[in-house]
């Protein structure tokens, strides 16, 4: 028999038993919906977590620091490495090689500073950390209550919520005010060769290193400053951007800015006894990558070039692991209703079999080879399996809304930003119909095949 | 593949036997028959007697146990199950007792079936289906469902649907069976004229003496699954 004709008499045969066979594909529809309903949280929340991590910078960024960072106070240089390894340094030149480097966003350094802050007349101490102009956009300030900073240049500072609260009782009433942040600059010294009067370093303590530009000089002198910054917002939760990122800052100001007052920080008294190349250098680099998986070879690249780097690679391959068996986890839940309906189809087409004994009879006396008796049946499982997928598929992406908009209201009351836990992807929806269809057809296969073997005698003498 | 000799279906030493428990049951026992090109043969006997069971071999539902069937030159035996379909589709036409037409459908669409099956052009088949339809005189019935005909124009659909697909033979189990005596009358004198206008072989099986007499051309007895006789009306 010709497809077409195939197609008309199975949904004739199926309108014929329209409520049995409309309650066995909705059983189907509930089965499909169930999977995909499973599937599409575990989607979701996959989507949300590899979002929301590399949102923090932990799985798409590279912490680069100098390897002689590790090699220095007489410690024995590594086998194999070479002089250049050991002595490079991670300067400026360092950080325009690394922007160029393929797949590579931004590289910018971690600045992190103690601090004493001054406001409404009492003092706190605290640290300071430079944020990059690119955390705006990548979640890791979504919940900022007021707003993010108006410019890169901007005196203006972000302050977390704990050390918002030992400012002041009532918090949001921070926002818009000033406080005074007091740090220790920096100041270069002119070398000893070039200063015969030691003198001419008045109070500052005298070291020698290359850190802030002090360059074959005779040391850098530390300068208490005090700067005005402008509150512009507070951050519940303390934002991540990679691994000693932002991390521990309370207080959270343009990058640009924080470079600007040449703070003295912890490395630089490290750094102050070692031999200098002669230009400034920094403690880390942390280099973001366009997608974690191009962090690989981006690592690769920066240690030939003679850093030493760090990065949570293995971390994400694990989280893929982790949702690839929470996934499977699902799907075999999710199946569960699917293998029930699975029953249903058996159970509606081998009554259809005692029903329409005598008319298989009356196929086969006109003509019909079992291969047509097989295939009718077959289509009309086939038929239930495709709108019991797509009436499934539509079910599940319901299920979805009412999860998501559930989710959000719970949230929303917890004063937590709302999240996409549900996601249902084109593949998942082509994949649950597809697998509707098979597993109907694989259901209609025992009822089918018995069908085509019924004698046609027997069966036209059935009453 | 056998000489036709002018049959166009021939039974040789055919046997059909069965079990029922533990009891064989010889339906049929070493028939040879054959019914020639355009002849209308009536197979007599009583119930039990495996005159119906003859015919579905000969019409290629069944498969004898031992022996042969021929039809248009072809061994039936030799068939596998495809060819048997194809044969039952495009070689023979058959009309039953209780007419045997899927009551969810009109008639059209039930005299469409075999068409179906022939995988004949839809082109095709509405001309062929309005042909036959008009042939038994129900034309005018095409949308109606067999429910809402009577027994004779039952059987009448039903015979459109055997003749749609131009069949080189029908078999007619008990066509008049379901009918009163005028209606039966009617149908076999439609199964006349086919016989007679399209040339077509006519197998009929029958209990009813008078008519098979009246209508056929040979009538062959059976009895206990065995042929009995075989020859002109008395």
């Amino acid at each position: 028999m010709k497809a077409r004709d195939l197609g008309e008499l199975a949904v004739r045969n199926l309108r014929e038993a329209i409520l049995r066979n409309s309650l066995t594909t909705l059983g189907v529809a509930v089965g499909v919906a169930s999977l995909v309903a499973m599937l599409s949280l575990g989607v979701g929340l996959q989507e949300l977590a590899s979002k929301r991590l590399a949102n923090s910078g932990l799985f798409d960024t590279v912490l680069v620091t100098s390897r002689r960072n590790l090699r220095d106070f007489g410690r024995p240089p590594a086998k194999n490495s070479t002089a250049a390894e050991q002595l490079r340094a991670l300067d400026d030149d360092a950080r325009h090689e690394m922007e160029r480097l393929p797949n590579v966003v931004e590289v910018y350094p971690q600045i992190r500073f103690p601090t004493e802050v001054r406001y409404a007349g009492n003092l706190y101490q605290t640290v300071v950390a430079g944020i990059p102009p690119s955390a705006r956009g990548n979640g890791a300030f979504d919940g900022v209550q007021g707003a993010f900073f108006s410019s890169p240049g901007a005196d203006e500072a972000i302050v977390q919520i704990e050390f918002a609260k030992e400012l002041s009782e009532q918090t949001s009433t921070l926002i818009g005010k000033e406080l005074v942040v007091r740090y220790v600059e920096r100041q270069p010294l002119p070398s000893p060769t070039a200063s015969a009067d030691p003198g001419k370093t008045g109070n500052a303590t005298q070291t020698s290193t290359p850190n802030s530009g002090d360059a074959q000089a005779g040391g850098f002198s530390i300068v208490p400053r005090e700067k005005i910054l402008h509150i512009v917002g507070i951050i519940e939760t303390e934002p991540a951007a990679g691994f000693g990122g932002f991390g521990n800052g309370r207080l959270f100001i343009p990058l640009d800015v924080a470079s600007a007052l040449r703070a003295a920080q912890v490395n630089d008294l490290r750094e102050a006894v070692r031999t200098s190349t002669g230009k400034p250098t920094y403690a880390s680099l942390t280099v973001r990558a366009t997608k974690p998986s191009q962090v690989g070879a981006i690592e690769a690249s920066i240690k030939s070039m003679g850093f030493a780097t760090f990065s949570l690679l293995d971390a994400t391959k694990n989280l893929r692991l982790f949702f690839t068996i929470f996934d499977l986890l699902l799907g075999i839940f999710g199946s569960l209703a699917l293998a029930v309906a699975t029953l249903g189809i058996i159970n509606t087409l081998v009554m259809a079999i005692l029903e329409r004994r005598r008319e298989i009879g009356i196929l086969k006396a006109l003509g019909a080879a079992d291969r047509d008796v097989k295939q009718l049946f077959f289509v009309e499982a086939g038929v239930m399996g495709s709108l019991g997928g797509v009436f499934g598929v539509g079910m599940g992406w319901l299920i979805g809304r009412g999860v998501t908009w559930g989710t959000n209201l719970y949230l929303q009351r917890q004063s937590l930003p709302p999240a996409h836990v549900f996601s249902v992807p084109w593949w998942l929806v082509l994949g649950a119909i597809a697998f509707a269809i098979i597993v109907s057809l694989s259901a209609g296969l025992y009822p089918a095949t018995r069908a085509a073997r019924l004698d046609p005698v027997e069966a036209l003498r059935y009453e | 593949m056998a000489p036709e000799n002018g049959f166009a279906v021939r039974a040789e030493g055919v046997s059909r036997h069965y079990t029922m428990g533990s009891a064989l049951i010889r339906a049929v026992e070493d028939v040879t028959l054959g019914a020639r090109t355009g002849e209308f043969l009536a197979l007599l006997g009583s119930s039990g007697s495996g005159k119906s069971t003859l015919l579905n071999l000969m019409a290629g539902l069944d498969r004898p146990t031992s022996g042969t069937i021929f039809a248009q030159g072809r061994n039936l035996s030799e068939m596998n199950a495809v060819e048997l379909a194809r044969y039952r589709s495009r070689t023979v036409g058959m009309v039953f007792q209780s007419f045997n037409l899927l009551p969810r459908m009109t008639l059209e669409e039930n005299v469409e079936l075999p068409l179906r099956l022939a995988e004949v052009d839809r082109a095709e088949r509405a001309k062929r289906v309005q042909g036959a339809l008009e042939h038994v005189r129900l034309e005018k019935r095409l949308a109606h469902r067999p429910s809402e005909l009577s027994g004779g124009e039952q059987q009448r659909a039903a015979l459109a649907r055997a003749l749609v697909n131009r069949p080189a033979i029908l078999f007619a189990d008990e066509p008049t069976g379901n009918l009163d005596t005028a209606t039966g009358e009617a149908i076999l004198l439609l199964l006349q004229e086919i016989q007679r206008t399209l040339g077509m072989t006519i197998v009929m099986v029958t209990h009813e003496r008078p008519l098979a007499e009246r209508f056929a051309g040979r009538i062959v007895t059976l009895a206990d699954g065995r042929l009995v006789s075989d020859g002109a009306k008395s």
